[in-house]
């Protein structure tokens, strides 16, 4: 009973880190690039929503009206006019202008916030649970992040494989010169794709910001745990990076019952086992 | 005709008396300096080495880690591991901390290299992680508060504490000169040859025969290997040790990647260069704080984009000069070209 608690309490939080990774995959899969300001952008979002939230009066999960536009527009303009220009051949643009805008980001959060911990009230659903049998208790707000969890990643399965605009996110990934040849504008295609993995962050900043404390140094972490969701689920298959989350929330859990100092070194070393034994990822694309 | 190549020029031999006149002036340097210039040269040195190293790592290799503080941090941890429990002499223990570094790396080379690209710079990052949080669990070492260096092991070393001074600072000069020369050496190698030709072009390199991932493993290990030496070096001149300053993100792998970028990548000229630039920046404007921060992240990725060959770059575009003798030109024999 114990045990299926802690395995329960995993996996909603692993819905969480999947929702870090969503975006990442989606970067990474539309224009080959990894964001190290991914988890930085998620710790901004949670200080958007504390604005929203104290200037406007509204809740936090009201806040999202406000929060997700506002990061998509971020991405839009980070992506035009900075990121546009790292894209290419050479792999040290992107990795080193991402990292630049890490630092800037974090110092940036610390000047305008200080270091304090922060955290959003969420008022009574914060403590409401479920019962589901004798001794296994599941709080409403974990349970909420999951269901949304598995509607963002839902979302972008079907705006990926159902809409004009994931034919262009396909059409320009699988080869930029040829789509841009068919009439699609590159940057703009790029520009969209990072809105949208920044209104992706949006939502994930904001659980992020309810569920527990943060502060600006937090980015680094959550950047790291969306990776390793990414690559325990397999390169290029969102239902994949869902279930990575899932077991690196899973491993942390376990690993946190064992030993409180045990939590995110059991992530990594998930991690790391699943890097050794199959370094594919367990739920790859198959690319035919 | 007679051809042969060459690795000297004018600017080179320029560049290496001119070095070697600097080197003369740094060894003499507790004979004109207090000990705060010390302390600051040999952080500049510090500096000057982690570049060279990345720089060998990412600018050669083409391998961008950005979890080099793995390295800083073991050799700092291992430092204090054979000074503190085996009683190992801190002069003795930084070679040391080097060669145990190199060995760990091997295993992890095995596993970040199944990572391409982007996810190799992060693979890096966790492993580096990895490091910090094992480090916080060795009680022996304080665990996640750190320990600091007995009195007596610091004493050991050598009687008066101004001749310490000057030893750790002669240390950490015959670091970062053994450092550079060891890069030195291995570019003007058959293996430097590989390395440029796997930076200029890697399908171009396997064409011709290198083994692009061995060179490559090569590369990391013996960064490595250096990079564990200089925080073992590092730590013994601060004398604490903690997982979160031993494994610092910011200050051994940010600050080394905006150097690196600042001075230009892929020459051996480019991280002096960036230190330089970076301990000029910090000791006007260190006053600033978290701006300060803010405005070097900005510089570097103006450089990038900009000018991403960084200041050297310019300077070699511009004059063509070359401090050390390492790029190779074919030289025809005066009479034959005569004849030609």
């Amino acid at each position: 009973m114990e045990w299926t608690n802690v395995i329960l309490q995993g996996v909603l939080v692993g819905g969480l880190y999947a929702m870090f990774a969503a975006g990442l995959s989606l970067i990474f899969g539309v224009m080959r690039l990894v964001n190290i300001a991914h988890g930085d952008l998620i710790v901004m979002a949670a200080y958007v929503a504390l604005v929203a939230t104290q200037s406007l009066g509204i809740g936090p999960l009201t806040s999202l009206i406000v929060v997700v536009p506002v990061m998509a527009l971020i991405g839009y303009a980070l992506q035009w006019f900075v990121l546009n220009r790292t894209l290419g051949e050479d792999l040290l643009p992107p990795l080193l202008v991402t990292f630049g805008l890490s630092v800037i980001i974090q110092n940036g959060l610390l000047t305008l916030f200080t270091a304090d911990s922060l955290k959003l009230q969420a008022g009574d659903i914060e403590v409401a649970t479920i019962r589901l049998t004798e001794g296994i208790y599941v709080g409403i707000l974990p349970l909420l992040q999951f269901v949304v969890a598995i509607a963002v990643i839902a979302g972008l399965q079907f705006i990926f494989y159902r809409t004009a605009l994931g034919r262009a996110f396909r059409a320009t990934a699988d080869d930029p010169a040829v789509a841009q040849l068919m009439g699609l504008d590159n940057r703009h295609v790029f520009a969209l794709a990072m809105a949208l993995s920044l209104a992706v962050v949006a939502i994930a900043g904001v659980f992020l910001a309810v569920r527990a404390n943060f502060d600006p140094s937090q980015g680094p972490a959550r950047l790291i745990f969306g990776f390793e969701a990414v690559i325990i689920g397999g390169l290029g298959s969102l239902w994949g990076t869902f279930a990575g989350g899932l077991i690196l929330g899973v491993a942390q859990a376990i690993g946190a019952h064992l030993s409180p100092g045990w939590q995110i070194l059991a992530g990594h070393i998930a991690f790391l086992v699943v890097l050794a034994v199959r370094p594919q990822g367990l739920f790859p694309k198959v690319r035919t | 005709m007679s051809v042969c190549v060459a690795f000297a020029s004018r600017s080179s031999r320029i560049g290496m008396a001119v070095c070697a006149a600097g080197l003369v002036g740094l060894v003499a340097a507790p004979l004109w300096g207090g000990r705060d210039d010390l302390q600051l040269l040999s952080e500049v040195y510090a500096y000057v080495a982690l570049a060279s190293l990345w720089n060998l790592l990412a600018g050669y290799a083409g391998l961008v880690s950005v979890g080099q503080q793995a390295y800083v941090g073991l050799g700092a941890y291992i430092l204090f591991a054979l000074a503190i429990l085996l009683g190992v002499s801190p002069l003795w223990a930084i070679p040391l901390s080097g060669l145990i570094a190199a060995a760990v790396a091997v295993p992890v080379a095995a596993l970040v290299f199944r990572l391409r690209g982007h996810y190799f710079a992060i693979g890096t990052w966790i492993v580096a992680e990895v490091f910090r949080l094992l480090a916080s669990q060795v009680s022996p070492l304080g665990g996640g508060s750190g320990t600091s260096l007995p009195a007596a092991v610091i004493v050991a070393m050598a009687p008066s504490r101004q001749l310490r001074d000057f030893l750790q600072y002669w240390i950490a000069l015959a670091l970062v000169v053994a450092v550079l020369a060891m890069i030195v050496l291995l570019l003007r190698s058959r293996y430097g040859l590989a390395l440029k030709a796997i930076r200029d072009s890697e399908l171009a390199a396997t064409c011709n025969g290198i083994d692009v991932l061995r060179t490559k493993v090569l590369v990391y290990i013996v960064t490595a290997f250096g990079t564990a030496m200089i925080g073992a070096l590092i730590f013994l001149q601060k004398l604490r040790v903690s997982p979160d300053s031993a494994f610092s993100v910011n200050d051994w792998t940010a600050f080394v990647i905006f150097i690196t970028v600042i001075g230009g990548i892929g020459r051996i000229e480019g991280p002096i260069v960036g230190t330089v630039v970076f301990f000029l920046l910090r000791q006007t404007l260190a006053d600033l704080g978290t701006i300060y921060l803010m405005m070097l992240g900005l510089v570097a990725i103006l450089v990038m984009l900009t000018a991403p060959k960084g200041i050297w770059g310019l300077v070699v575009e511009r004059f063509g000069w070359q401090v050390f003798p390492l790029e190779r030109r074919v030289v025809f024999d005066e009479r034959s070209a005569a004849r030609e």
